[in-house]
């Protein structure tokens, strides 16, 4: 009478299919392979997409399926950007000075190195010692650890207090975006030892690895994007199926009653909301190499709430509904916003979709939330008939 | 006979307001007891403070043959040791299954590893169908929650409290919005529940409380006013005034 995880969960299997057939075709369409019908800046852009579906997916579990309305979970997939960004910045700036100094007579201490590598890092905002944080900014291993420990460990310590306080709802939304919002104006600032507004560039540079075309490295990441999205796929869809979705999902539905049903509410969402931090950290550290830069603008609390506007046009409470939402709006607004969408001319005024993007995305949103509050994922509800 | 729940001179204030009054009342491990009274009698207050939803400014809650005090521990801990709630209004979780909702409410360890870890056990399906025919419900364990008529919604919160396997299941107004077959049913229910555990139902109808054919406790601003059979405390003049009496008016 057990039956299997995937027989009970159909959609997962479709999506792991479809999402290795784009795969292949993509790689294959690429510059790689000499094809090049996919030019390597639009493999960027797709990687880029499906990290952004790999955050979507988290922002579906802690608000469509456990409640809670984080309005601060791209403020974790930045933090895992900068993780995986100072690596790169300081490996490669690293190369960089010890080509240069290797034509000096007298080889260089070890202090010079880490002197001429700071000047070059932090010149630009005036400074050139290396602050604390980036203590372990030389060992990949470590700075990959960061990428889900400082996002798993800040979110455990925020969840803690605001849960254990029992701020639920709209303050707690409150919360986390003025958690956002902190971040990144202490990120802004240029003593923050994060290079300040400049924030961390030239990341699409793999150190040990400048030989290697920019085409071949956007495929590798493009492919390492589809593989953390399927494997975050798979892994939420098995956390909210089974028993620890029905309590995820009583908590969503009637807090109170799960309660009195004996479970410590607080340590699920507790689970939840770190699970989903450190995955949207995840996705952050695969995005930003693909991205080339990061800076403190990517963290700002807007970034947050369009994920949430997503999930809700995608279909929250469903996972594919989160990677449609994902994919179709980001897309589109880089389509809209990139000037690829023609400017429409009403003869008195002409609408320039750069300007009036923002509009049309706020329209569909409220339309969405009255009229479809299944969202675009809703409509599979129709092709597909739930067995009874 | 060794008392399962011991609550005395607990008093709390809302806003000046007093809900409970210096109230004491035991229960005893088997027995089923109706608390009646009028609106702002307190009903639902103490069962808050019993749940630990409620803290009380004074008094003591012991539980328990090891005399525990319910006080200063969280709702989900007390539901551990063994206390169960109804909900006035029928609160079950309508997105979901019969089955799943019975499986969550079902004793097994409560952690979020366990849970995580969880796997469907014959002998649990087993306990899960063994609810589900006591309550009514074994054709509908496929069903959602939310398709259920309004009595088997209330029966449905009834055996996840069953399901919960409590030592004592504290029901806030059962029979509210039932026919009087669903009403016969619930009474049958509770009776048979009350074998094995101490069940207290809050109710307001008189003719269901005569069904559960129990003690009666009757609370009027927020203390005992009465206790004994139906009949002892209907005829007890000061109930009279203050329950029918207003009742009436």
């Amino acid at each position: 009478m057990q039956r299997s995880f995937l027989a009970q969960n159909p959609s997962v299997l479709w999506f792991i299919a479809i999402l290795a057939v784009f795969t292949v075709v993509v790689t294959l369409m690429s510059e790689v392979t000499g094809v090049g019908l996919i030019s390597t800046s639009f493999v960027k852009t797709l990687g880029k997409t499906l990290c952004l579906c790999l955050v979507a997916i988290a922002m579906d579990v802690v608000w469509g399926y456990c409640g809670i309305l984080s309005l601060g979970h791209f403020a974790f997939f930045g933090i895992g950007g900068y993780a995986i960004g100072m690596w790169l910045m300081y490996a490669r700036t690293e190369g960089i000075v010890m080509t240069s100094l290797a034509g000096q007579p007298i080889p260089p201490t070890p202090a010079e190195i880490s002197d001429a590598i700071g000047n070059q890092i932090f010149g630009v905002v005036g400074s050139s010692e290396f602050p604390m944080i980036w203590a372990f900014a030389d060992s990949l291993a470590l700075q990959l650890l960061m990428v889900v420990l400082v996002p798993g460990l800040l979110a455990l310590v925020f969840g803690w207090l605001a849960f254990r306080s029992r701020v639920t709802g709209v303050y707690l939304s409150i919360l986390t975006q003025a958690m956002t919002l902190a971040l990144a104006l202490y990120l802004f600032q240029n003593d923050s030892g994060l290079r300040g507004n400049n924030g961390l560039s030239g990341l699409q540079n793999i150190p040990g690895y400048q030989d290697v075309s920019q085409a071949t490295v956007s495929i590798i990441f493009f492919i390492a994007s589809a593989l953390a999205l399927a494997a975050g796929y798979v892994f939420f869809a098995w956390i909210v199926s089974g028993k620890m979705g029905s309590v995820v999902k009583g908590i969503r539905d009637n807090e109170a009653r799960v309660r009195f049903l004996g479970y410590h509410v607080e340590s699920y969402k507790l689970f939840i909301f770190t699970t989903t931090a450190v995955v949207a950290g995840i996705a952050g550290a695969l995005y930003y190499p693909q991205a080339g830069i990061i800076n403190p603008g990517e963290i700002a609390p807007i970034a947050s709430i369009y994920l949430a506007v997503w999930v809700a046009i995608g279909g929250r409470g469903r996972l594919y509904g989160a990677v449609i939402g994902a994919a179709f709006v980001s897309l589109l607004s880089s389509w809209f916003t990139g000037g690829g969408a023609p400017n429409i001319d009403l003869g008195f005024y002409v609408i320039q979709w750069t300007d009036w993007w923002l509009v049309l995305l706020g329209f569909s949103f409220v339309a969405v939330t009255l009229f479809f509050p299944k969202g675009i994922g809703g409509l599979f509800d129709y092709l597909v008939r739930k067995p009874s | 006979m060794s008392m399962l729940l011991e609550v005395s001179g607990v008093s709390v204030t809302f806003d000046g307001f007093r809900a409970i009054n210096n109230l004491s009342i035991n229960f005893a491990t088997t027995e089923l007891r109706a608390i009646i009274g009028p609106n702002g009698a307190g009903k639902t207050t103490f069962m808050d403070i019993v749940t630990g939803k409620t803290k009380p400014d004074e008094g003591q809650v012991i539980w328990g043959e090891k005399n525990i005090s319910l006080l200063g521990m969280s709702e989900s801990q007390i539901a551990r040791e063994g206390i169960g709630r109804k909900f006035q209004k029928p609160t079950v979780f309508e997105a979901q299954t019969v089955r799943q909702n019975l499986a969550m409410a079902l004793k097994t360890p409560r952690g979020p590893f366990a849970v995580l870890m969880h796997k469907k056990t014959k002998p649990n399906a087993e306990r899960i169908e063994d609810v589900a025919a006591r309550i009514g419900l074994s054709d509908s364990l496929t069903r959602v929650a939310g398709e259920l008529s309004h009595g088997q919604k209330q029966w449905l919160e009834i055996g996840m409290l069953l399901a919960q396997e409590p030592r004592l299941m504290l029901v806030d107004e059962p029979a509210a919005g039932m026919t009087p077959e669903e009403r016969e049913k619930t009474t049958d229910i509770l009776k048979e529940a009350a074998k094995t555990r101490a069940v207290v139902v809050v109710e307001h109808d008189m003719e269901f409380v005569r069904r559960l054919d129990c003690k009666v406790t009757v609370l009027h601003e927020g203390s005992v006013l009465a206790e004994g059979s139906l009949d002892h405390v209907t005829s007890n003049q000061t109930v009279i005034d203050v329950y029918l009496g207003r009742a009436h008016a």
